[in-house]
């Protein structure tokens, strides 16, 4: 087994004192999509904002072998990591391309302008939308522009927070085919998904997340086959 | 030993103190300066510290009063006794203007108004001919009690802690009240507030009055014991420093006030003899100091000394339960199967997005009705347009047959709808009972003055009664004193249930009751639910927990891209394919 | 009142409003990217017209002292948070910030402030003492509150100013100055004398402006400046510092005070405490402006010139009451066309 691309230990994450992550392990292996379903206020999100940082975590996170712990947003995208927040983020009254430069500030002018047209040609719709305001976008473009924007940063694992969140069906087949495209590319993935059964289609491996903690794991093949996960997220209608 | 009877002994201390033989004048005065101060502090203690709004200009208001009272008696030979009402009421209407202009907007516009308020009135207060200009006005008379005029600063000693005293016990009552919830809620926002039926613009009003109406007393006593009133006392830096008593004592308590008021005094007089001398020349130096230790205080302790202090003495008991009362009247409900709530058509865009499209469905009296659909579906924003919170784009919302879209939260509340909150929405500094307390806002009447004067206790009593009950009837009877910030979510969620149950309500609207709870947490909620039905009450839930829906709910609402896309019995919807698709995504 | 005076007053208007324009500019960006109000901007401005002031003469100023002062202070504020990772790096990085540029600039001063070089390149360092406070003011006052209120921001932006105006009387001294002029030059246009002082003035200004314009439009440091206001959370996760997007944000501003400050020093007699007033005129219009819009409040400072302008001419006694006073009916149309009440906390 490689060593993992990112490691959680005992992860807790409290507000104020009601803590909402108790104590979870995960792990993701470079080039892999990792998985984490549940359901609403399980602490999926309350996950990812504690490894990019964003809310300060108890236990350790490693990231490529190094502890991260204490590390700042800033210092953690410098290491590679990026996040696709559930509510994008965008800078909605600067133009696509502005966004999409913002996204590599930390490089330089020159992989700037290389990384952008790797985006626009992954992405051909901003490339169109270049001049436009990133507010006045749909919400497929929205999560086009913020996954253009992380990329531009050249991540070496991509964190995904409900990416087909208000997406019709078709944008979400093609944002999760995007999803599957970019592992080839190398970069590793962290999805979480409310849609469980698209998640689970497209990870190799998954975690269920209950109450703030995990309560199943495996690869995400047999867990889409576990009854117990069907009954529960795969929910209404599903093959009972 | 209570906090009574530290209170007496404090008291007994304050008043022996002019008495005791060879305490220099020099403190007295130091203290009657601390007293004025107090008065200023208590305002912004109730106005910052626990309403959460902010001013600057307290000094003006001392300056109304001041300057009221000094032209009133030595232009017009008024009796100073006379000249309080007065200044009060020149100082309230100032204040109401003031407030109407500025409490609307974001909370720092209030602070930004009263900066530009606070400096036009100095430079007015030295301009005008009638106020005797930058000279100001002098031989205002002393204060007269029976004869005797207070000329001497050990006799306007009593006078001025007498008000103070007052003013302490009249804040303190007023927080421990209906309107104290009510202002404490501030501090929450608008929306839960407005949604049990308080008019925040209204209450913040009171308060910013409420604190102007101290700051005028303050000014009235000072021009009394000054005999001279000229404009320097009632700059924009003494609003600062006013500002700076209340954050340092601790902002959210009537003693901080006081705490902050001694502390800044003292150390400004001190600051005064020393600094000079230490640069060699004469100069308001203490400024730099007090903009330090505020921006200090700020990063390091933003409540104050206050709460250090209380830490100090033995934590009180736990308070009993509030004492059993005559319950409160209720409404009657409905018959079963009345069509309550209607939504027609029902659209709401916010620019270009539109996130409910004409959905159209009934409640009818006595259901339990589900709204389901994906994230981001449009459930939250339908539960808003019912509540008044957001105002539709188009159609209509109609409750007993009578429209209640495009009414305030306030008056939807009024009609028997409450509701929860899908992002818990409680105050976490206040006590689970308090918080729930809030809930039954509209069940009172005892407006501000009635709590001032303490003419509000069989009210109050029976709205802590009903909180309690309801607090004990969800089961959290334990945790009725605790800060509501040291509960779990769940039993926040269920807090909040609480909360919408003190409004008496006959529709009941649950935000994601069930997210956060354990499994026999969510058999407990269901089986309450069962309960309030049965007792006549119409509840519609927006869930995601299906298993938890399709056992309790009579009828289903399935909401998708804020368009409807099915309703019926559960069971039907469960099998209808669109909402199977909707569900599943496009990816399978 | 004849249409020369008219015109008189609309040019000194248009001279002040200018001013009140970059004041007020300065006053919006910072607000928008660290949510603070910057009322020790007008201390800015003192600092900046006293500087200039006491180089004319050539003497050391005061704010060689003050800049010191700051550079102290941030250097604790930093070195005492990052204590418990302390390396050879970081005090090198700490020296490179917080002890080079005040000693380098104060050293510069010591040399140069004898020799009177003249307007222009007095000017430029009166700036550049001056303007290394605004990222030290922020990292001693308002970075260790980034998370705060913006009331609590508020309340520290005051305090703030108390010291500020405290320092300047310290430094300063209770008397006022006056600089010479950056342009001694006048001529008439048709019936009205202008004052070479008076162009100076409004070709600086929007020079100024053009030149912030292209930063925020064209440059990435410009623009992500842009982002943390538009939205800090995604500033942050694409590698934007937001505690850097602060500094630099101050540094402009405390930049623009100097600057407005170097400006009107040879016109008016500056005080310790007079930059306040000056700084409050730009918040007028800043307010105007809603605290987000840059033209209109660039617009509305230039209304605020022109009626002090009248005022001080009809009813120069209430001046500065009818001045603040413009904030009242603004206000007041803002909160009747508010339908929603935001809250902060």
């Amino acid at each position: 087994m490689t060593r993992s691309i990112l490691a959680l230990e005992a992860m807790t994450v409290a507000y104020g004192k009601v803590e909402a992550v108790h104590g979870i392990s995960l792990s993701v292996q470079p080039g892999s999509i990792v998985t984490v379903i549940g359901a609403n206020g399980a602490g999926k999100t309350t996950l990812l904002n504690a490894v990019m940082g964003v809310l300060p975590a108890g236990g350790h996170v490693t990231f490529d072998g190094a502890a991260v712990d204490g590390y700042s947003v800033e210092e953690r995208v410098a290491l590679g990591l990026a996040l696709v927040p559930e509510r994008r983020e965008l800078f909605s009254s600067m133009t696509v391309e502005d966004n999409l430069l913002l996204g590599g500030f930390r490089t330089t002018a020159v992989e700037r302008s290389r990384s952008i047209a790797e985006v626009f040609a992954r992405f051909p719709r901003l490339r169109e939308r270049r001049g436009q305001l990133a507010g006045t976008l749909s919400g497929g473009e929205r999560q086009m522009l913020a996954m253009g924007r992380a990329l531009m940063g050249r991540p070496r694992l991509l964190m995904l927070d409900e990416p087909s969140l208000g997406l019709a069906p078709l944008i979400v087949r093609d944002i999760f085919e995007i999803i599957m495209s970019l592992k080839k590319t190398g970069v590793s993935i962290l999805l979480v998904e409310q849609n469980a059964r698209a998640a689970l289609h497209a990870a190799d491996h998954a975690y269920v997340m209950e109450l703030g903690e995990v309560t199943a794991e495996g690869p995400a093949a047999s867990l889409a086959a576990d009854p117990r996960i069907v009954e529960s997220y795969l929910g209404l209608g599903g093959p009972s | 030993m209570s906090s009574r009877t530290i209170l007496l002994a404090l008291v007994a201390v304050a008043a022996l103190v002019p008495v005791i033989p060879g305490v220099p004048v020099f403190w007295i005065t130091l203290l009657n300066n601390i007293g004025l101060a107090s008065l200023v502090a208590m305002g912004l203690v109730l106005l910052t510290g626990v309403g959460g709004l902010t001013s600057f200009g307290q000094a003006a208001f001392c300056g109304f009063g001041a300057y009221t009272t000094a032209l009133l008696t030595t232009a017009y030979g008024f009796s100073p006794w006379v000249t309080l009402p007065v200044a009060l009421l020149i100082t309230g209407v100032v204040a109401l203007i003031l407030g109407l202009v500025t409490m609307r907007l974001s909370g720092h516009y209030l602070p930004l108004g009263t900066i530009a308020w606070g400096i036009s009135l100095y430079f007015l207060f030295g301009e005008l001919e009638i106020l005797g200009k930058h000279d100001g006005l002098i031989a205002v008379p002393p204060l007269n009690i029976a004869g005797y005029d207070l000329y001497d600063s050990r006799a306007i000693y009593y006078v001025i802690w007498t008000f103070v005293l007052l003013a302490g016990i009249a804040t303190h009552n007023l927080l421990d009240s209906r309107v104290g919830r009510a202002i404490r809620a501030l501090r929450g926002g608008s929306v839960a507030a407005e949604s049990f039926g308080v008019k925040t613009f209204r209450v913040k009003l009171i308060v910013f009055i409420y604190s102007a109406l101290l700051a005028a007393i303050s000014g009235w006593l000072f021009a009394h014991m000054q005999r001279a009133v000229n404009q320097t006392p009632f700059g924009i830096n003494a609003g600062i420093e006013y500002l700076f008593m209340a954050v340092l004592g601790g902002a959210g308590h009537v003693g901080g006030a006081i705490l902050g008021s001694g502390l800044v005094t003292i150390l400004k007089d001190q600051l005064q003899r020393l600094l000079p001398q230490l640069f060699g020349s004469k100069g308001n130096y203490e400024m730099i100091v007090f903009g330090f230790l505020l921006v200090v205080l700020l990063q390091t302790a933003r409540e104050g000394l206050w709460p250090w202090l209380a830490s100090l003495f033995p934590a009180r008991q736990q308070p009993p339960r509030p004492v059993a009362a005559e319950p409160l009247p209720r409404r009657t409900m409905p018959d079963a199967a009345e069509p309550l709530l209607s939504l027609k058509s029902a659209r709401k865009s916010f620019g270009g997005l539109l996130a409910v499209n004409d959905v159209s469905f009934d409640v009818r009296s006595r259901e339990i009705v589900g709204l389901i659909g994906p994230n981001g579906a449009g459930k939250s924003t339908i539960f808003n347009l019912v509540t008044g919170v957001l105002w539709p784009t188009g159609g209509e919302v109609r409750f007993k047959g009578e429209r209640i879209d495009s009414q305030h939260a306030q008056a939807v509340a009024r009609r028997g709808i409450a509701r929860t909150f899908q992002h818990v929405n409680v105050l976490s500094n206040m006590s689970v009972l308090d918080n729930v307390a809030l809930g039954a806002h509209l069940r009172g009447s005892k407006g501000s003055l009635a709590s001032l004067a303490r003419l509000d206790r069989a009210e109050e009593r029976r709205l802590l009664n009903e909180a309690a009950t309801q607090i004990e009837r969800i089961g959290l009877a334990e945790q009725m004193h605790r800060p509501a910030g040291s509960l779990s979510l769940g039993q926040l969620r269920i807090v909040e249930i609480a909360r919408a149950l003190c409004l008496d309500p006959v529709l009941l609207l649950l935000d994601e009751p069930a997210a956060g709870l354990r499994h026999m947490e969510k058999r407990e909620l269901a089986a309450m639910l069962a309960k309030l039905k049965s007792e006549g009450m119409t509840i519609l839930l927006v869930e995601h927990d299906m298993s938890f829906v399709m056992g309790l709910t009579d009828h289903l609402v399935v909401v998708d891209f804020g368009t409807k896309i099915a309703e019926g019995k559960p069971a039907d919807v469960r099998a209808n394919p669109a909402v199977i698709e909707a569900y599943l995504g496009g990816v399978a | 009142m004849d249409s020369t005076i008219v015109l008189f007053l609309i040019q000194d208007g248009i001279t002040n409003g200018a001013v009140y324009a970059l004041l007020a500019l300065a006053l919006v960006l910072v607000f928008a990217v660290t949510r603070v109000i910057l009322v020790p901007q007008g201390e800015f401005v003192t600092y900046g017209a006293l500087t200039l002031a006491m180089l004319d003469v050539g003497k050391v100023p005061g704010t060689a002292g003050l800049l010191i002062v700051f550079a102290g202070l941030a250097l604790l504020v930093e070195g005492w948070s990052s204590r418990n990772r302390m390396s050879a790096q970081l005090i090198g990085r700490l020296g490179l910030l917080y002890v080079v540029p005040p000693l380098v600039i104060v050293l510069l001063t010591l040399w140069l402030a004898p020799m009177k070089l003249g307007p222009l390149p007095q000017a430029l360092l009166a700036i550049a003492i001056v303007a290394p406070m605004g990222p030290y003011l922020y990292r001693i006052a308002f970075q260790p509150l980034a998370e705060a209120s913006i009331l609590v921001l508020l309340i520290a932006a005051v305090a703030a100013h108390l010291s500020m105006t405290g320092l300047c009387l310290l430094f300063f001294g209770p008397e006022g100055l006056r600089a010479a002029p950056l342009s001694g030059a006048s001529f008439t246009l048709g019936p009205l004398p202008v004052s070479g002082q008076n162009v100076a003035i409004c070709i600086a200004a929007i020079g100024l402006m053009i030149a912030l314009y292209l930063f925020f439009g064209r440059t990435i440091l410009g623009k992500a400046l842009r982002a943390t206001a538009v939205n800090r959370l995604g500033a942050r996760l694409v590698g934007i510092r937001t505690a850097l997007s602060g500094q630099i944000a101050f540094l402009i501003a405390a930049a623009i005070g100097a600057f407005s400050g170097v400006l009107i020093a040879p016109v008016t007699t500056i005080y310790y405490d007079s930059g306040f007033l000056i700084g409050l005129k730009g918040f007028v219009a800043a307010i105007v402006g809603g605290l987000v819009s840059y033209p209109l409040a660039a617009a509305a400072a230039v209304f605020v010139g022109i009626v002090e302008a009248f005022a001080s001419f009809w009813a120069s006694a209430f001046k500065e009451i009818i001045v603040f006073l413009i904030i009242i009916p603004v206000l007041l149309v803002r909160s009747l066309t508010t339908t929603h009440v935001e809250e902060d906390e």
